[in-house]
């Protein structure tokens, strides 16, 4: 399995490379200013000037192995001196990929996002897994029944109206009509006392559930297949008549063997959850990751978009890799040697 | 094989409270059904409304003495595996009774029915699918004892290593998992999990169907080598004729859900009186050309009828070569034409 996993870290660089490019050279193809939005005072030599300063004076390939030095080289270097607080080198003059917009560098913008993103997508999602797991096993145990027709109909419109549509209803009807939840998620918020708590609670409830519910809506789906298939084994009979009990039967033996798809579902969702989720946090005003992409895009500001959708692409190969070696260990069918 | 050392069923030292062997008068049959039914509901349409039922098994009666083995045998889709089931409980009979030792366990439910799991156990048909791919063999055999309350500990593992070694497997295979063994090994790791409560009663759902004709005999020599040695009762399902007569002491013939014929296994074979069965035992092919050649085949036309709508009458009107207006109109009665042969026909003398 160690030597599985290196050697598919090993096939993980040239991808990244090839997505790296492609990343790069789509945004640098893309007709866009960085200097339009300034004020239309400013006469064009100044332009050309703060062109030149932000490096675009320089040929293709030189900005595109410059970018991906900063990306890979550099900026590595600095979180390591950051985290254990020593100095490798001549980190003065190491250059970091800055934000055209703000000058400040991307990782530090995305390193000041991440909590906000993590705290409210992740939290989603780890209720999207709590709502859909038994769902998923019930629907698939009495299938056909009642509760097995409604969660059917509940997940077929979880899955098919878009975030933005009940974001939007959530907001009208629990702030704008009840006024019970704040609709703008505030991230300057510390979490002191209780009271501070619950407005964390209560700002969290809404983005939370409106993505929790998306996302349980597809998993409980592939739980309830999951299910089906394994109920239906022949294993599941020769446990029955070993004379084990009705719950032994279903979460030691079906649910265990049926768990082993839907974990990788969700190890590949995974990559979702830094990516944030970008309308969600629109809608709900929280200044995440996928927020910061969003203003990235608007602002022309290419360096933060081309180093966020990169780091988006790393994490996809990552959880790519985990949900594979997920599925050596759940699996004793599967090993890799 | 070096299995001496295996328990016989009854003096085992963990025997659970609802194994212990009954009070056993040798003229109650160990197993004995009445008129056992066994309906599916057919659903169909928007709403999934019941539409029909599949008679897979539509009242049978027969029992099986102590110590022998039935054969069960049919042609695919007669409800032969559904009767083995339905008479282990792993489906609820429709109708009828089950009658384990004298005591019916056809209504018995929820933990009444767990307790008695341990008398009776199956042998399946298909070596892959009946183990679960997540656990290893050693559980998969452990388990019932754990779940029963029967061993603990090294008794445990002592045990599992036993019964490994009763079916020709080396012990130390016990934490490796089913997909590392061939077919026929899988098989013998299903039979050591039958075999782990010590059961009374067993029904082998043609055992050897999805094994390799070599692996075949094998299998059936170590099943026979268990019951002689534990005076195990056998429900013998298959549709191999010749395997059924090498293993069998009896044979009962089915047909879309009806039993059509039982007798001991010698009259069976040398003078089959329904129709069916003439029908069946000519389809084997005998290893002699000259009389293969000039042997008459009974060739039965058209189709097996579907089970959701059996004709009326007789089950095998639609096919018999001698059936009449009679057979079209009246079901016949299942009689005992001998001592301890019965058929279900009109035309049997």
């Amino acid at each position: 399995m160690f030597r599985y996993a290196i050697r598919r870290l090993l096939f993980a660089i040239p991808t990244l490379l090839v997505i790296s490019f492609i990343i790069f050279a789509l945004l640098d193809l893309a007709p866009s200013d960085p200097t339009a939005q300034l004020p239309l005072t400013i006469p064009e030599e100044v332009r050309e000037m703060i062109k030149l300063s932000l490096g675009l004076g320089e040929p293709f390939h030189i900005r595109y192995l410059r970018w991906l030095e900063q990306f890979l080289v550099n900026e590595p270097l600095n979180l390591i001196e950051q985290f254990w607080g020593i100095e490798i080198g001549n980190s003065e003059d190491r250059l970091r990929v800055r934000s055209w917009s703000t000058r400040a560098p991307v990782v530090d913008l995305i390193a000041a996002r991440l909590p906000q993103t993590l705290s409210v997508v992740g939290v989603s999602y780890i209720v999207a897994i709590l709502i859909a797991v038994p769902i998923g096993v019930i629907s698939a145990y009495k299938q056909y029944s009642i509760f097995d027709q409604v969660g059917t109909f509940i997940s077929m419109i979880g899955f098919s109206v878009p975030t933005f549509f009940t974001g939007t209803v959530m907001i009208v009807i629990f702030s704008v009509v009840l006024g019970w939840l704040p609709s703008i998620y505030d991230t300057t918020l510390e979490v002191r006392d209780y009271d501070s708590f619950v407005a964390q609670f209560k700002q969290m409830i809404m983005p939370v559930m409106v993505l929790g519910l998306f996302n349980a809506a597809q998993l409980s789906r592939f739980m309830r297949s999951s299910m089906l298939d394994n109920l239906n084994q022949e294993y599941v009979r020769t446990a029955r008549s070993k004379g084990m009990g009705e719950p032994v039967v279903i979460l030691i033996h079906v649910l265990r063997n049926s768990m082993i798809p839907v974990v990788t579902v969700i190890a590949l969702g995974l990559p979702t959850t830094f990516a944030g989720a970008i309308i969600t946090e629109q809608i709900f005003r929280i200044n995440g990751v996928g927020q910061l992409l969003i203003g990235a895009i608007e602002g022309a500001d290419i360096p933060t978009v081309q180093t966020v959708t990169f780091i988006f692409a790393v994490l996809i190969v990552v959880f790519n890799l985990i949900a594979d070696l997920l599925y050596g260990m759940l699996d004793p069918r599967i090993r890799y040697d | 094989m070096t299995a001496d050392t295996m328990n016989v069923p009854g003096n085992a030292p963990g025997n659970a409270p609802g194994n212990a062997p009954s009070p056993r008068s040798d003229t109650t049959p160990l197993m004995r059904v009445e008129n056992l039914k066994m309906h599916f509901p057919i659903h169909a349409g928007i709403f999934r409304r019941q539409v029909g039922t599949i008679k897979a098994v539509d009242g049978i009666t027969f029992d099986i003495k102590r110590g022998e083995t039935l054969g069960l045998v049919g042609e695919s889709g007669c409800g032969k595996s559904t009767a083995g089931r339905v008479m282990l409980r792993l489906y609820d009979a429709t109708e009828g009774k089950i009658l384990l030792d004298g005591v019916d366990i056809a209504p018995f439910k929820g933990e009444r029915l767990r307790k008695m799991r341990p008398r009776m156990q199956m042998v399946f048909q298909d070596p892959h699918a009946s183990l679960n791919p997540r656990m290893t063999v050693g559980s998969i055999i452990a388990e019932p004892l754990d779940e029963h309350g029967l061993l603990k500990g090294a008794e445990r593992e002592e045990r599992v290593e036993e019964l490994l070694d009763a079916v020709g497997l080396n012990p130390a295979f016990a934490n490796r998992y089913p997909h590392e063994f061939s077919g026929g090994q899988r098989q013998r790791i299903g039979i050591a999990r039958a075999f782990a409560l010590n059961p009374e009663f067993i029904v082998c759902d043609e055992p050897i169907a999805a094994l390799d004709v070599s692996i075949q005999a094998q299998v059936v020599n170590l099943l026979e080598d268990l019951q002689a040695r534990f005076g195990l009762t056998y429900l013998f399902i298959s549709h191999d004729l010749s395997m059924v007569r090498h293993i069998a002491d009896r044979v009962a013939v089915m047909y879309l859900g009806k039993i059509v014929e039982l007798a001991s296994r010698q009259d069976l074979y040398a003078t089959p009186k329904h129709p069916y069965t003439q029908a069946l035992l000519s389809a084997v092919p005998i290893p002699n050309p000259a009389v293969e050649a000039t042997r008459e085949h009974i060739v039965l036309k058209g189709d097996l009828p579907s089970p959701a709508n059996p004709p009326a009458g007789c089950n095998f009107c639609t096919r018999c070569p001698i059936a009449t207006d009679l057979c079209r109109v009246e079901d016949p009665e299942w009689r005992e034409i001998e001592p301890g042969r019965h058929v279900a026909c009109h035309y049997v003398e």
